[in-house]
């Protein structure tokens, strides 16, 4: 309570005497100044993309020319080349591409429906959720194929739900209570991993190690097309979520005052996450920071602002890059992309922690 | 003498507010004829997860004027208004809206009728104020209907109203408490509505920001039309700015009225549950409420000079809030 006796606040700046008309030009201006930014990095993104994917499928231990290449995917014969170029080079990059923009926007998704940096799948254990499932299902079902995801997908829906359950964010936001959660589901799924590891022939468990490593190695045509179905149908569906998520942004009671019910927000953003998730997590393996990153990455690129598709396409230029590396950095080996986003991510996640000037709420 | 007295504006003590200035062709709901109650609460009953807050609410809000909510420190002033806003839904009785029931119309057209500024709202990272208010556009967009001129002019209006123009390409998060708090209410604004539910819109800022805050929720009473019901804890403030007190104790209204017949030393007292002299200074109708309490003035404490009649330099009375 403030106390005043004789005070007059005399001295406040003027409010308006009367209502002005106001310049309608004015709002249309500042809105066109960020769509202008984000337009420009969108461009820059998707060229880069461009760039990355066309060095992964040309370039290497063997390089194609453009014509070879045209002529191969159209259908002509090259000995050797064709086999590289449609069995190894192509295969990886697409699978790369379709796994970085699902995990990418799921990442994204996460972190702004949680406020939180912390909060991507693959630290709230949806990722290991589906990676648990995935594995049983490879190494004890001896599963393959569509088993492995479908696999997938229960265990993230399954972690997801456990996740709303128990931390109580499905009556409301509850980011702390939501990350907490998603860290001890997480721990106790490497455990069932581990043991499940540790029971299986050898053989296999190197196996399904290669596959948690998260690699594009051996993908599938089959497994391509499913991904990039799942893909196409779902990271439409959740950017038209994501124009409700910002409300929700704003605060659950705001939200529903500008006529958004967060919940039901809220569940169909993590429902497509999981779906996302899983399904790239079923081909690749958990291919380590990509979500994690993705997110904060696009949102340095865009002065501040979360933008889903954005964070998709870093995610997809991060996987490609990454498997261009892990295939041809040390010669000789063929790493799983997962190691090289593993080795890389870290340090990265650092500095951009390191680089990022705290937030007047973050400091509070 | 410790006194809680309302600092003075430029505002007459609240009036008839006028007829409605027209934020617009569009308005629609947001024109409203003076008179009558936008919202009424019968028999209302609300509650967290079956503990009882508020019980059997009787509450009518006049149209076109400024209702304000007061009461002490969970008294339940806020559930009562997310009981209007629909945040909560009642175990009993209704709530009207222009006599529907606010419960069962839909969402979306709820939203563009009642403006809703909760207490502690989240600023996103890197908006700038335009596109903020901006966000206030959404219950009148759809899947089908694309951003058009007219929202830019609703917002520019919105902008204009609260004098956050200068602002309009700046980030949110650096702004101050009160320009921070004007945005908002541009926000809010925004969506055209012609009932506004503000909870503690003045809560964390300084006295200047205060009024601030409260003379723009004054001008958009008497120039736009626009009934407005805000909690508030600060009682002069409330007797000052509001045509309408609701005094709420324990979860029940305790007094309702002009602020002149609500805020009396026994009102006070039963609400408050503090002692005091309440004082209408004439001509201009300044509240100064007096919390007594157990001890004798500092000022006539003995070594004190003793100033009887002399009003206070500022300083913090608790209790009488």
């Amino acid at each position: 309570m403030t106390t005043l006796g004789t005070t007059t606040a005399a001295t406040r700046p003027a409010g308006p005497a009367t209502a002005p008309p106001g310049d309608p030009g004015l709002p249309a201006r500042v809105r066109a100044r960020t769509r202008r930014r984000s337009g420009l990095v969108l461009t820059a993104l998707v060229t880069g993309w461009l760039a990355a994917f066309l060095v992964r499928v040309l370039l290497g231990d063997f390089t194609i020319t453009v014509p070879d290449a045209l002529r191969i995917v159209t259908g002509t014969e090259i000995p050797g080349a064709s086999f590289i170029l449609m069995e190894s080079k192509l295969p990886r990059a697409l699978a790369g591409t379709c796994a970085g923009l699902a995990l990418g926007a799921s990442g994204a998704t996460f972190q702004a429906m949680a406020r939180n940096p912390l909060a991507s799948p693959d630290v709230l254990g949806i990722t290991m959720g589906s990676s648990a499932a995935a594995v049983f299902t490879l190494v004890v079902l001896g599963g393959s194929g569509p088993a492995v995801t479908v696999a997938a997908l229960a265990g993230g829906a399954a972690v997801a739900a456990a996740i709303l359950l128990l931390s109580g964010a499905a009556a409301g936001a509850a980011p702390y209570r939501m990350i907490l959660t998603g860290v001890a589901l997480a721990a106790m799924l490497t455990s069932v991993v581990h043991w499940v590891l540790l029971t299986a022939d050898v053989y296999r468990a190197h196996e399904a190690m290669v596959w948690l490593t998260g690699s594009l190695t051996g993908v599938r045509w089959a497994e391509i097309g499913r991904m990039a179905l799942v893909v196409a149908v779902a990271l439409p569906l959740l950017a038209a979520v994501a124009s409700r998520l910002r409300l929700v942004e704003l605060g659950d009671d705001l939200a529903h005052g500008l006529g958004v019910p967060p919940r039901q927000v809220r569940a169909q953003a993590m429902g497509l996450v999981v779906v996302l998730t899983a399904t790239a997590t079923a081909v690749c393996g958990p291919i380590a920071f990509v979500a994690f990153l993705a997110g904060p990455i696009a949102r340095r690129l865009l002065g501040g602002h979360t933008s889903i598709p954005a964070a998709a396409v870093v995610g997809a230029v991060i996987v490609v890059v990454a498997d261009y590396l892990a295939a041809y950095a040390l010669p000789g080996t063929n790493l799983p992309v997962g190691v090289v986003t593993g080795l890389a991510g870290a340090p990265f996640l650092l500095w951009l922690l390191v680089s990022t000037r705290p937030s007047r709420q973050e400091a509070a | 003498m410790t006194a809680v007295q309302t600092p003075s504006t430029r505002h007459a003590p609240p009036a008839v507010s006028g007829p409605a200035g027209g934020m617009g062709p569009d308005a629609g709901p947001a024109a409203p004829a003076t008179g009558g109650t936008a919202l009424v609460a019968q028999g209302v009953s609300l509650g967290y997860q079956g503990r009882p807050v508020v019980e059997g609410l009787d509450l009518a809000v006049p149209r076109g004027q400024v209702t304000a909510v007061v009461g002490p420190n969970g008294c339940g002033k806020s559930t009562v208004l997310r009981g209007l806003a629909r945040l909560l839904r009642p175990t009993a009785g209704q709530v009207l809206l222009d006599g529907r029931d606010l419960h069962r119309m839909p969402t979306r057209q709820v939203a563009r009728e009642v403006g809703l500024l909760p207490q502690s709202p989240v600023v996103p990272d890197g908006i700038t104020v335009a596109e903020l208010v901006s966000r206030g556009r959404h219950p009148h967009r759809g899947l089908l209907r694309q951003w058009t001129r007219d929202d830019d002019r609703v917002v520019a209006e919105a902008l204009a109203v609260t004098g956050t123009e200068d602002l309009a390409g700046r980030e949110v998060d650096q702004l101050s408490g009160g320009q921070r708090q004007r945005v908002w209410i541009a926000m809010v604004l925004a969506q055209r509505t012609g009932l506004l539910l503000l909870d503690e819109p003045t809560s964390f800022l300084d006295i200047a920001h205060q009024v601030e805050v409260l003379d723009l929720v004054r001008d958009l009473s008497t120039q736009q039309g626009t009934t407005v019901v805000m909690v508030l804890h600060d009682l002069a403030m409330a007797a000052r700015y509001a045509d309408h007190l609701v005094a709420v104790r324990e979860g029940r209204i305790a007094a309702q009225g002009a602020p002149r017949a609500v805020v009396t030393a026994e009102t006070v007292e039963q609400v408050f549950g503090v002692r005091c002299r309440v004082r209408w200074e004439e001509p201009d109708g300044d509240l100064t409420v007096v919390p007594v309490g157990r001890h004798r003035s500092t000022s006539a404490r003995p070594g004190a000079a003793a100033r009887p009649g002399a009003a206070a330099t500022a300083t913090t009375a608790g209790g009488a809030s």
